[in-house]
């Protein structure tokens, strides 16, 4: 029997459609993998202990002639910054530790309702702040690739689940790149939708105006599937779009199998470029080796200009950190998550809260908090927040004038393959810039996704290509990385994540 | 607890100038609560109405409540405000356990009404436009039960419990700008202004509207201006001054306390101060600075508030007739006196009496059973005077009266029945047997037999002394139980005796 855990979700739904396999069986191979190799991955905090019960309950109502959402039986792994039902939802912090929320998040209410398989919660950095998953309270995720490397981050647990084949898919959740950096570190693909194509309700904030769930996988179509099931309006996030939205899996068969490149105006965007150094040699030869198969399968190249990303990370850097020190309020140890009563003195509530969130955030979380709580004070918030919000209508109009060029920006993902771990989690600024690439889509609040371009010569690690769309055109996005993913896959003769050196496996 | 020394009220006033502003909080009687869709309903066990949104989960989200806009709207409409025509909410930023998510969701420099003016008329009859700054949205917080500790504050208690069933319900926060010239009627300017508002909140329905219950809870700031000067003093605000005497009472002492303390050249310490209701005076709460930083932002958790102007046009059409204008308009229809009248609105009074009049009494009668005998049952039995009988049945009783069916002190038994839930006047008079009796041969059956019995006194009538005969009407009206017509008696007495 083929191993269940090599086929991607498209593959195994039609396998299961076909009733050639069982979704106990897809399930329980994808268990098995995680048994056997995230003891050195961890891209898990918990497995679920009734995916087996789910699978089962899917396969009876397939058995019992029930019509089927297209992707009912595949396992899939949840992103632990959504609340779930029936696991904790820590977000990787030691402040939710153990926490079960009384409710799911829509997208997971959607995944279930699908019939999707939920296998457990991936790992992330704390309340999603940070860029290696380092920062998480449970410990680091370790790339596939190379375990001594991080796999990105925030999302990286989702990301290596998947490079690892420990899920077909995932959710993600990108606030300043935290789907796509990921993505391009482990070979794999990831999509942040366009703001308000996907429901947030249930998504533990980090900041609010930036966040967008979206998928992970390995391939495009893949992604598509599961974008089609979490997509669409939620009347309980105010601002999740009314559109209807068209099949984001129906675009990208187009593309994959159309001629869209033919007919494809592609942006090079000149600030991310890395014309003016700032990337990984490796990084910058795949891109523009990348760009010169465009040119040759037929698509126009055009360089567009957008002058205000340079103040991109900056902006980001104060509109963040305010939202969430808003967001991260709440955690005070009166209603859920963790409580510490303070050494010595009066047991106060004040002072409960202070020794709660003292012992229960991360240093990274605290050093967000200040800086954001520094940002809205009075007398600063102009000069600050304020200002922040001007860039975003700056960058917005770059995009503006640069969708008017072209149909899609194209750019590497992030500007280097997997760093070591360890080697910049004291360096916070260096970290911060690992999303330079990624976070002008979130401020702008467009669509953006990561698909692997190669190999990195001098690393042989994965280098990731980020395809941008104007807000609301996901579809071409979709459309467009499958056409290029196609090209890709095609000049290569296989897929890039084939190529990962093999985990070793334990024995269960 | 310490007792303020306090300046004599006339004395105060002719030495500083108080100055006045009022924040009053407006609880709207949505169904669902403003940013989730949980009853906004109470008498329910603790945190019974609450969700991952209003009890501030990680993941919750917030959406706003249409008809709390809605509300807020009519309210902004009724107090004369502009419509704000795009509007945010904002997130005010402090910890405390009874909120939620550490933040209140509220309206900061964008509220949904705005410049608006409430004018409210005196007991001596002078008026006084009381200026509106804005009137903005937000949610309530949750409720705390302090237990243990002496105080029932959250100081030295041994725990606390948090209902959060309050948590996230609709309020509108209505704020004056500074009132300046009130003088020596400035508590009485306190106690009018809040009753306005109420009054309007009642007359749009968007409110319960019940002080006692919390519904309508004012703070009151009170600051001092020396005579002859032109800068504000440091003013003090009074929170949850929850009754319209109370009102008035807190700013009097405020008055009183700051005059003293300015007088013997101490200074006033920027403030909130708790009311207490039993000992009628204020206490320190907490510093207030100008400087108090909530860290505002607006709330990236909704979009914009953009009221069309069709909307707020369709809801200005639909706003009743405003409270004032509508006191004038029927005390100048019924022809009552200002004490009259004055009677009716203190009671509360003026829908039922209204009503009772549409039914067909007269605006006299209509007044007198209940500010009067209706009233004291009412407040005998410690129930809302409205609850006992209906408009109809008062017009009713009243309209027996004046057809002479019944007299004043049967009525009174009538009303009784009614009230005992016996049924509508007519069929109490029914089941009673209580009609006055106009068969002429049953009365005058009764007075040859009372005549008959008192022979002294047909012999003084008989000799022209008339007023004898209150004797045996007396009599007559006994045997027939008091069911008779007492003028009538006198006329059949009198043509009995003379024959």
């Amino acid at each position: 029997m083929t191993d269940l855990t090599r086929l991607t979700a498209a593959e195994l739904a039609e396998k299961l459609a076909a009733r050639e396999i069982s979704s106990v069986e897809a399930t329980q191979a994808h268990l098995d993998r995680i048994a056997a190799v995230d003891g050195d991955v961890h891209a898990f905090l918990h497995v679920s202990d009734h995916a087996l019960e789910t699978a089962l309950a899917i396969d009876q109502r397939r058995a019992a002639g029930e019509q089927l959402g297209e992707l009912a039986g595949v396992p899939v792994a949840i992103k632990d910054v959504l609340a779930t039902n029936d696991m904790p939802s820590t977000s990787g912090s030691k402040i939710l530790e153990g926490w079960l929320p009384p409710y799911d998040a829509t997208v997971v209410a959607r995944l279930r309702e699908a019939g999707l398989v939920p296998l457990g919660k991936t790992n992330m950095d704390e309340f999603a702040m940070g860029s290696s998953t380092e920062h998480s309270a449970y410990g680091p995720t370790h790339n596939p690739w190379d375990l001594a490397r991080t796999p990105g981050g925030s999302g990286g647990g989702s990301s290596a689940a998947v490079a690892a084949f420990e899920a077909p898919i995932a959710l993600g959740s990108d606030t300043g790149g935290s789907i796509r950096q990921p993505a391009a570190v482990t070979g794999s693909v990831g999509v942040k939708p366009t703001y308000g194509g996907v429901s947030r309700y249930g998504a533990i904030a980090l900041a609010s105006s930036l966040d967008q769930v979206g998928p992970v996988s390995r391939t495009v179509l893949d992604a598509g599937l599961l974008h089609d099931v979490i997509g669409g309006h939620d009347p309980l996030d105010s601002t999740s779009l009314t559109d209807q939205w068209p099949s984001m899996a129906a675009a990208a068969r187009k593309g994959a199998t159309g001629d869209l490149l033919k007919r494809l105006r592609v942006g090079v965007v000149k600030e991310l470029s890395g014309a003016d150094g700032g990337f990984q040699a490796g990084v910058k030869q795949r891109f523009d080796e990348t760009v010169a198969a465009l040119t040759a399968a037929g698509a126009e190249i055009v360089e567009v200009a957008a002058p205000s990303f340079e103040y991109a990370v900056a902006a980001y850097y104060l509109i963040l950190p305010a939202e969430a020190s808003s967001n991260l309020a709440r955690m005070d140890s009166v209603r859920f998550g963790l409580r510490v009563k303070p050494e010595g003195g009066p047991v106060t509530v004040e002072r409960v809260m202070s020794a709660t969130r003292d012992a229960g955030f991360g240093a990274e979380v605290k050093r967000r908090i200040i800086l954001g709580t520094y940002a809205l004070s009075a007398g600063y918030y102009d000069a600050y927040y304020g200002s922040a919000q001007k860039v975003r209508t700056l960058i917005q109009q770059d995009f503006a004038k640069a969708f008017a060029q072209a149909d899609v920006l194209i750019s590497p993902a992030a500007p280097t393959t997997a760093f070591e771990l360890g080697s910049l989690v004291n360096d916070p600024l260096a970290m911060y810039l690992n999303d330079v690439t990624t976070i002008p889509a979130n401020l702008a609040g467009i669509p953006g996704m990561a698909i692997p371009m190669g190999l990195a010569p001098e690393d042989g690690l994965p280098v990731g290509l980020q395809l941008l769309a104007p807000a609301r055109e996901d579809a071409r996005l979709y459309e467009a990385g499958a056409a290029i993913e196609t090209l890709l896959t095609d000049s290569w003769g296989h897929s890039l994540l084939s190529q990962a050196p093999a985990l070793k496996e334990v024995a269960r | 607890m310490r007792t303020d020394k306090l300046l004599d009220f006339d004395k105060a006033i002719e030495l500083y100038e108080p100055v006045l502003g009022f924040e009053v909080h407006v609880e709207l009687n949505t169904k669902t609560k403003m940013f989730c869709g949980c009853a906004n309903a109470f008498g329910q066990g603790a945190n019974t109405n609450t969700c991952p949104t209003c009890l501030g989960l990680p993941g919750g989200l917030p959406q706003v409540n249409k008809k709390a806009i809605e509300s807020s709207i009519r309210l902004g409409l009724a107090l004369g405000c502009e419509i704000a025509e795009n509007c945010r909410f904002a997130r005010k930023q402090y910890f405390y356990p009874d909120l939620a998510k550490d933040f209140q969701t509220s309206q900061y420099d964008e509220p949904i009404a705005f410049d608006g003016s409430v004018t409210i008329e005196l007991d001596s009859g002078r008026e006084v436009t009381v200026l509106i700054e804005r009137a903005h949205m937000e949610e309530d917080a949750g409720k705390l039960t302090h237990v243990g500790g002496a105080t029932g504050r959250i100081q030295g208690a041994d725990y606390s419990l948090v209902d959060f069933n309050r948590g996230g319900v609709p309020l509108v926060e209505i704020v004056t700008k500074i009132i300046e010239g009130a003088d020596a009627d400035a508590p009485e300017v306190g106690r009018a202004y809040v009753a306005a508002i109420r009054d309007i909140v009642r007359s749009l329905g968007v409110s319960n509207a019940r002080m006692e219950e919390g519904n309508i809870r004012c703070d009151a700031n009170v600051s001092l201006r020396r005579r002859g000067t032109t800068e504000l003093g440091t003013r003090t605000e009074t929170k949850n001054v929850n009754s319209l005497r109370s009102v008035e009472r807190a700013v009097r002492y405020e008055i009183q306390r700051q005059a003293a303390i300015l007088e013997a050249g101490g200074t006033i310490t920027q403030e909130t101060r708790h009311w207490h209701e039993d000992s009628g005076t204020t206490s320190a709460g907490r510093p207030k600075s100008d400087a108090d930083d909530y860290r505002y932002f607006p709330e990236p958790d909704l979009v914009p508030v953009a009221p069309s102007r069709e909307w707020v046009e369709e809801l200005r059409a639909t706003l009743p007739e405003p409270p004032a204008a509508r006191r004038t308009r029927l005390r100048e229809a019924w022809g009552f006196t200002k004490l009259e009248f004055q009677d009716v609105v203190n009671g509360g009074l003026l829908d039922v009496v209204e009503e009772t009049v549409a039914a067909g009494a007269s605006p006299a009668d209509a007044r007198k059973w209940w500010t009067g005998e209706l009233t004291r049952i009412a407040n005998a039995q410690g129930v809302a005077v409205e609850t006992l009988v209906t408009p109809a049945d008062v017009a009713q009783l009243s309209a027996l009266i004046a057809n002479g069916d019944l007299t004043d002190r049967l009525a009174r038994q009538v009303l009784e029945g009614v009230v005992a839930g016996e049924g509508s006047p007519a069929e109490v008079v029914e089941k009673r047997g209580l009609k006055v009796v106009s068969d002429d041969a049953a009365l005058i059956a009764a007075i040859d037999e009372a005549l008959a019995a008192q022979p002294d006194v047909l012999a003084k009538i008989k000799d022209g002394k008339v007023q004898a005969a209150g004797a045996v009407i007396g009599a007559v009206m006994k045997a027939m139980k008091g069911q008779a017509d007492a003028a009538r008696v006198r006329e059949l007495v009198l043509e009995r005796a003379a024959q």
